[in-house]
């Protein structure tokens, strides 16, 4: 699609300005629009990137991370299945740990000072079922609390408020976070609307590079189908920056082959290489969850588990090698994340069973190299209800790597992670400088003031017809509805009066036939 | 062509880079009106509700499985059901109204109520098109609605137009009540209704000042059409609009009523393509209906007409397509039936959709559904909750906030961009093609994410899908497997291939999980602990995404 023509249709109807901003047709908004506001503003952005590598499946912290200072209460625990001592890989400075003797592509980033692991992470009361222990780790939200937003949805959206009205724009043009995926998962769903792109699989990605599509048959349905998907192709609206960068990274250095992670992690470099100013990229490898046979009965340090630690390891190494290679190495930080750990005590059909914390990595030339937190205790005989209890809580690690490597100012941290969490030494502070909100885009609703304390002014755009305005919790909880009628287009105001509701962030959300528009409210004593 | 034909044929594709090369020739068919004696399967089903109804309910679906095709379509061509009672006034009637309907209640019908008061009128005409969303959402078992949208598109006019509410209602309640009637009483209806004698100035069209519009339209747009073969004249039509001089529309009793004084009494000569036809002036209090009735049987005896209209139903319930194949082996014996019927329009629709044509796999799945297929359909084959029928206030804002959809989709029901209907069952070459573009494909998927996830919610009452209500009605919903097949072959008329639904299953329902069985744990408990609130949430929102994501394809957009 021109984008000439997809601005005329994503933007409502208004005049078109003779002059054209960076190339860009506006429509002639008031000079004090946000958006033609955000189109004359400098960016100021941060180009710092993270990459969020989860392990589906419960991953079995114990044998990635062996605690050799308790060696022999971890020998009694799981015999069947335990990495001889002699085996593990050492970490430069860290005798008390080895790393899973596959795991030799992590050992040289910790040698190299680009590796650092967090023991024994997790959260009060947790969840040994897949989905909503996954579920805690996307929204990052209590144990008992059902949140129906993403944590880096919800960054994003402080980010970019506007999001997805008047997007892409000149001062943001690519996608705000990519997802490979079918579905963008909650991860990345902001209060209202999905804040990520997802490319379906590596095939498809290079079917979106190289214009090759899934066949239709040959029928009139078949001719039909061609002609829809033509059309959505045309309106996907970054297909053709993601293929643009694409297009721009010619050469990679080396990838595992047979690697699924290396490859998706192949195409997050080539983005971040091609210029886009995409934040986060979320990749995922599944198969963690090894409730049986995990290693082979004749050698405990291959099989299954072995398998899949030594593909991480090595995908994490090559795509490290591989920002190097492009130059672009200082700024990406990744961590790795898996919904549980897995049961102290490992189980008789060779396989461990679902469990609670466990270690992660955070990896990058700017982390701060090597272990934090003690290792953990095992017990000299651990039943099979033992578990391991976190250190750390995992929203720390979220916070910390908001704060110190997105730069989001710490007064704002707490409107993203919903309560405080504690800082972690992870990375280098030093990179970051101050970041301001991107308030490009088109704004339809808005409060003053905001923070508030007990009313609020609400004003928003309606292009006319039903229009609706509620207030909305981070539950997703409808807490009130102030406007629910008809409206001839234009712009009104109506108050929040927050009452006795606690104080925190709450969304208000405008409906107005197709779109949707939504806006943070923080309320404080 | 058979299934196994088909299947193979889509095989071998498969292997083909296809997008990006010239499409390939597509086959049409030669199958003609032979009655269908094919498997009576759910994919047969579906075919025939999703082209006869609005979307194809899996309760529907199922009850239509326990007939022969036979029953089946013959039920579907005898609706049961009463016609609707009128819409009544929900509307609001504060504020600077000159001629308030103070006069009727609330929840009362307006269409015996006269009433020109412009704010009044307008309000009528949005209640109207609420109204009438409301019959297509909770449609009976029947043709009747498609059909009755048929008509409305085919005799098209504009509410904004015609102006008074009640002309509106009084057109629509006649394509409704006739909608599987005469075609040639029909025409006949419609040429002295009120609401066309206004939209189409038949009103002012007089012996003194003749106004051609409607008699131009009458051959034009409603009976001979444009075709090749359909060669009246330029004097054809300005006889046809004599013959039509004198009638009025009454605006207090929204009758249509005829003026002698008004009427061309003079003999109107019609060219060779009538015959040279002669139709004698008639200066009688009756002369209107004499002269009509025998313009239209001049026309009707015209064998194009039968093939005009056969045409127009053809597009409707089967393809754009109609090339010299399906001219000699469906259109013709079509409109060789309808003639044979006296213009009946029931054994035609009962020909075609008992027909081999109809079942055939080249016919399933080419349409591009209407916004009001994808709208109305969205709402039906999901169970859509709407609030109890006795809640008229927030029925109407629900039905509301769907005209509005399909409106902004480009499908203005009750106005269609003009006389000759919606470009999409007319304009060559792109035909349905027309209904998508860069524009209203992004608000047709930003309406099924939003259907799927939040919903629309109006006056305080809220539509939204929720999945769990037709997964429960598919075979071995804990399944994932089964559930995503299942699920994806009920709603799209392309089967995807089984690397997709592996991968569809694990990235939504599995969440990228091995294991089957989380899935099954989870939705067993679901069904036996519902309020579980962390599993439900965890059920619905895969649920939701695989709905979603499902809708988002291209394949949803056919039917």
């Amino acid at each position: 699609m021109k984008r000439r023509k997809f601005l005329k249709n994503s933007i409502p109807a208004g005049v078109i300005l003779p002059g054209l901003i960076n190339g860009y047709s506006i429509k002639a908004f008031a000079e004090d629009s946000p958006f033609v506001q955000a189109l004359m503003l400098p960016t100021t952005q941060t180009d710092h990137v993270l990459v969020l590598v989860q392990l589906n499946g419960g991953n079995d912290g114990l044998n990635m991370v062996i605690p050799i200072e308790y060696y022999g209460a971890y020998m009694n625990a799981r015999p069947n299945i335990a990495i001889p001592q002699n085996k593990t890989l050492a970490i430069p400075g860290a005798d008390k740990i080895g790393l899973h003797p596959s795991m030799t592509g992590l050992q040289e980033l910790f040698k190299t000072g680009k590796a650092t692991v967090v023991q024994s992470v997790g959260y009060p009361a947790p969840s040994f079922s897949h989905f909503r222990a996954t579920d805690i780790w996307m929204s990052a939200s209590e144990s008992n609390q059902v949140v129906n937003s993403g944590w880096t949805g919800r960054y994003l959206n402080y980010e970019y408020p506007n999001f997805p009205n008047g997007y892409p724009n000149s001062t943001m043009k690519d996608p705000l976070a990519i997802q490979i995926g079918s579905v963008t998962s909650l991860t990345l769903q902001g209060p209202q609307v999905s804040m990520g792109m997802s490319i379906s699989n590596p095939t498809n990605f290079y079917n979106l590079i190289n214009g090759v599509q899934d066949a239709a048959p040959n029928t009139p349905a078949g001719k039909e189908l061609n002609y829809v998907r033509l059309v959505s192709q045309q309106t996907q609206q970054y297909a053709t920056v993601v293929k643009d960068a694409a297009a721009k990274v010619p050469t990679q250095s080396a990838y595992p082959t047979g690697n699924s992670l290396a490859e998706q992690l192949k195409i997050v470099a080539r983005l971040i290489k091609g210029g886009l100013s995409t934040r986060v990229y979320m990749v995922s490898f599944g198969g963690f969850d090894t409730h049986s046979v995990q290693v082979n009965t004749t050698d405990t340090t291959t099989g299954t588990h072995a398998t899949l630690l030594q593909r991480v390891s090595d995908a994490i190494k090559a795509f490290q090698d591989d920002l190097k290679f492009l130059g672009v190495e200082d700024r990406v930080v990744g961590m790795t994340f898996s919904e549980f750990g897995r049961r102290i005590k490992s189980n008789a059909s060779g396989g461990t069973d679902h469990g609670a914390a466990a270690p992660l990595f955070v990896f990058g030339k700017n982390v701060l190299p090597g272990v934090i937190g003690n290792t953990p205790v095992i017990p000299t005989s651990a039943s099979v209800n033992d578990n391991i209890p976190f250190q750390y809580d995992f929203r720390s690690v979220y916070a910390t790597l908001l704060e110190n490597w997105l730069c989001v100012k710490h007064s704002d941290l707490q409107n993203i992670m919903l309560k405080n969490f504690q800082a972690l030494p992870l990375v280098n502070a030093g990179s970051c400088s101050t970041v301001k909100p991107n308030l490009s885009g088109i704004s339809l609703i808005t409060n003053y003031p905001n923070p508030f304390t007990s009313k609020t002014t609400i004003s928003f755009q309606t292009k006319g017809g039903h229009t609706l305005v509620q207030v909305i919790d981070a539950m997703g909880t409808v807490l009130a509805t102030l406007v629910d009628k008809d409206y001839k287009s234009g712009t009104y105001t109506v108050t929040f009066d927050s009452g006795s509701l606690p104080a925190g962030v709450y969304y208000v959300r405008l409906q107005n036939l197709t779109t949707q528009n939504i806006r943070t409210m923080l309320k404080v004593r | 062509m058979d299934r196994r034909k088909f299947l193979s044929a889509y095989k071998k594709q498969s292997c083909k880079k296809a997008a990006f090369l010239p499409p390939d020739p597509v086959s049409r068919t030669s199958s003609g009106l032979n009655p269908y004696a094919g498997p009576w399967t759910q994919t047969e089903i579906i075919h025939l509700l999703k082209r006869t109804m609005f979307g194809s309910k899996k309760a529907d679906v199922d009850y239509f499985q326990t007939l022969t095709m036979d029953q089946a379509v013959d039920e579907l061509l005898n609706p049961v059901a009463p016609l609707p009672a009128p819409p009544v006034k929900e509307y609001d009637t504060s504020g600077t109204i000159t001629t308030p309907d103070t006069n009727i209640a609330a929840g009362t019908t307006w269409v015996n109520d006269p009433n020109n008061d412009g704010t009044i009128t307008s309000r009528r005409r949005a209640s109207f098109k609420k109204w009438w969303m409301g019959n297509m959402v909770t449609q009976d078992r029947s043709v009747r609605e498609k059909m009755t949208m048929f008509w409305h598109n085919h005799f098209a006019t504009e509410t904004v137009d015609i102006g008074n509410s009640q002309f509106v209602y009084k057109h629509h309640a006649l394509l409704r009540a006739s909608a599987l009637g005469n075609f040639m009483s029909l025409v006949r209806a419609v040429t002295v209704d009120p609401a066309m004698l206004i939209y189409l100035n038949g009103r002012y069209n007089t012996a003194t000042a003749p106004d051609e519009n409607y008699g131009r339209e009458l051959l034009e747009l409603f009976c001979c059409g444009k075709g090749p073969k359909s060669l009246y004249t330029e004097a054809d039509v300005k006889a046809a609009s004599k013959v039509l001089t004198g009638w009025q529309a009454n605006s207090t009793t929204f009758t249509p009523y005829f003026t002698a004084s008004r009427h061309d009494r003079n003999n109107k000569q019609f060219s060779a393509f009538f015959n040279n036809t002669v139709i004698t002036g008639n200066a009688t209090a009756n002369g209107g209906d004499i002269e009509l009735d025998a313009l239209l049987n001049m026309i009707f005896s015209v064998p194009e007409v039968s093939k005009y209209i056969c045409r127009r139903l053809y597009r409707w319930f089967v393809y754009y397509d109609i090339d010299s194949t399906v001219e000699a082996n469906v259109i013709e014996p079509l409109a060789a039936i309808l003639k044979t019927n006296n213009f009946e329009i029931k054994p035609v629709l009962n020909a075609l959709l008992k027909s081999d044509h109809f079942y055939d796999v080249l016919n399933q799945g080419c349409q591009i559904k209407s916004p009001v297929d994808l709208v109305v359909g969205v709402c039906r084959e999901y169970y859509v909750q709407f609030p109890p029928a006795t809640d008229f206030m927030g029925n109407y804002g629900l039905w509301n906030s769907l005209v509005s959809q399909v409106n902004i989709m480009q499908q203005n029901i009750g106005d269609p961009p003009d006389v000759s209907g919606w470009k999409a069952y007319y304009q060559e070459p792109q035909f349905y093609e027309i209904w998508i573009n860069s524009d209203t494909l992004p608000k047709r998927n930003q309406f099924t994410d939003t259907m799927a996830a939040i919903g629309y919610t109006v006056g305080g009452k809220k539509i939204v899908i929720d999945g769990t209500i037709l997964f429960k009605q598919l075979p071995s919903p804990e399944d994932p497997n089964a559930l995503v097949s299942n699920l994806s072959n009920f709603i799209l008329r392309i089967p995807l291939s089984t690397a997709s639904l592996k991968q569809i299953k694990t990235d939504i329902l599995l969440s990228g999980q091995a294991n089957d069985a989380y899935w099954t744990d989870a939705w067993t408990l679901f069904t036996t602990t519902p309020g579980n609130t962390a599993n439900t949430t965890t059920v619905r929102n895969r649920v939701r995404d695989l709905i979603k994501y499902l809708m988002n394809l291209a394949e949803y957009q056919l039917a």
